[in-house]
Parts: C-alpha cells; sequence; structure tokens
C-alpha cells in the first residue's frame, strides 16, 4: 500500500487521502463489505472494533463499538447514504448515539482499477470542528485548543497549504 | 496540500512570512486571536501613528492573515487564522488515523483468513 495523495482542506474541512494497493477492486472490497474483516482494521490497535449490525445498502446502518485497554466502549454508526460494489461507499458517520438534527461528517471512499492495483479515494467531509473532536474520542473542551500567540502554528498553517 | 506546491502557493508563504517578520504585526496578529480589535486602538497600544499602523494591518490583510471591515468610523481587525490552526491540527489527526487503518488494512489483504474469525 502507497499513500500518493493527500489533501486537508481546513476551510471545507475536508481530508482526501489517496491510496494504492496491489491488489484487485474486488479484493479491496472486501475489506469494506466483509464485517470481519473491517474490524481488522477500523479501530486502532489498543481499541478493537467488533461490529454489531453491517447492513451495506442504501439507508442501512453499520454499528461497532471499540474496546478501550480499560474494557471502556467507545460506539459508533455509520448510516449508508449509497454504495455500489465494488466502486464507492458512501455514508455518514458519528460516534454515541445517532443525532439526525445535526449535519453529519460523511465519508467517500471510490475504488479505481489500474492495471495490478486498486486506487483508493477516501473523501471525509467533517460538519464542524466540534464533530471533529467527538470523532476523535476528545472530551469537550480537550481538544487542541491553540495557545494564543503561537507563531509557529500559523506559519505551519499558511505555508502548508 | 503535502502533493506538489504551485507557484502560487509558493507567493502566498512569501508573503505570510514578510508578514510575520515584523515584531509591530506580529504582535498585531496576536492580539486579533484574542478579539476583534480597532486600528486606532491599536495605535494607542504602539509609539507610532495610525498611518502607520494601517501600513502594518495592510501587509497582514494582504497575506491572508486577518481582515479589515468598517463598523461606523472605525476600522476593525479580525482574524479565523486560530480557527484555521486547529482545523489544520485536527485533519492532520485524521490523516495519522486513516494512514493507521490503510496500514491494517494492507494487513487484512495479505492475510485474509488469519486471525480468530470465522
Amino acid at each position: 500500500m502507497t499513500v500518493i495523495a493527500v489533501d486537508r482542506d481546513s476551510v471545507a474541512l475536508t481530508l482526501t487521502i489517496v491510496s494504492e494497493f496491489d491488489a484487485s477492486v474486488e479484493r479491496v472490497w472486501q475489506v469494506w463489505a466483509d464485517p470481519r474483516q473491517l474490524e481488522r482494521w477500523w479501530g486502532p490497535p489498543n481499541y478493537p472494533a467488533t461490529l454489531v449490525d453491517h447492513a451495506l445498502t442504501k439507508g442501512g446502518r453499520v454499528t461497532y463499538y471499540m474496546t478501550g485497554p480499560d474494557g471502556e466502549k467507545l460506539h459508533g454508526w455509520w448510516r449508508i447514504i449509497s454504495v455500489d460494489p465494488p466502486r464507492s461507499l458512501e455514508f455518514e458517520e458519528g460516534c454515541g448515539p445517532p443525532n439526525e438534527e445535526l449535519p453529519a461528517t460523511t465519508a467517500e471512499v471510490r475504488l479505481v482499477e489500474t492495471p495490478a492495483k486498486t486506487t483508493m479515494t477516501i473523501i471525509t467531509r467533517f460538519a464542524s470542528i466540534a464533530d471533529m473532536e467527538q470523532l476523535l474520542g476528545m472530551g469537550k473542551g480537550e481538544g487542541t485548543r491553540l495557545a494564543v500567540g503561537q507563531i509557529d502554528a500559523i506559519l505551519a498553517v499558511m505555508t502548508a497549504s | 496540500m503535502v502533493v506538489g506546491r504551485t507557484g502560487r502557493q509558493e507567493e502566498h508563504a512569501d508573503r505570510v512570512f514578510r508578514a510575520l517578520a515584523h515584531p509591530t504585526r506580529r504582535d498585531v496578529l496576536r492580539r486579533a486571536m484574542q478579539g476583534t480589535l480597532s486600528v486606532s486602538g491599536l495605535a494607542r497600544l504602539y509609539p507610532m501613528t495610525t498611518t502607520a499602523v494601517q501600513k502594518h494591518v495592510a501587509v497582514l490583510e494582504e497575506a491572508g492573515l486577518v481582515h479589515l471591515t468598517r463598523h461606523g468610523r472605525e476600522q476593525l481587525v479580525t482574524t479565523e487564522i486560530d480557527t484555521i490552526a486547529k482545523a489544520q491540527s485536527l485533519l492532520a489527526e485524521f490523516e495519522l488515523l486513516w494512514r493507521g487503518r490503510l496500514d491494517r488494512m494492507d494487513d487484512v489483504l495479505a492475510k485474509p483468513l488469519g486471525g480468530a474469525s470465522s
């Protein structure tokens, strides 16, 4: 697997990652479509994921929990917006109980077959900074608050984009 | 953008570095990050004329670091740079999270029948 390109759009709150796998498009699709394979990569090693529901159909839900080192369970969900095996998948994602009132973060997965390889583009459009913090499992106000007067951070931002 | 840089991006970076290369302009930006300022209020803080302060603010504005708006007779200086910086740092965390997922996906692709699950 090679990460070919990354785009962090801090105004649109969108992250795009393009990667390439030495596998067929059908094989790469399986890591999303097979819940037993999905739970092997979704959660980080110290927070492995367990899939509860996995309905990859329009309007269907995927629900899971990740178990932390102390046994704590973090619940998460997807709501499928569209699915076109083995080419594309789009879903809303969130953690905790689903909230229909707030705009949700969406993820779009696109698979394209190239000779002997598959290119996977993942576009995550975040609803808000608060949503990003929640998805990262941060408590309220514990986010990466930028210290006022941190010119280094500004330089990093302004010259990286 | 981690991929190639365009000439336009380099020019923008030059403007940012020029804007931040002066202690007064860095101080104006720090203060703007704490809340909205007026140009006349700023002029009272520094041993310089209002016109001189206005010039410094204009350099920050050209670099896209602050915005100038008129409110009655006052010119107000605001910035979203702290929000943008926060968004950048959160996006960077998500990039790391996804890079970890992609690495693990690779392991799953290499060993499709591995693990104890069915």
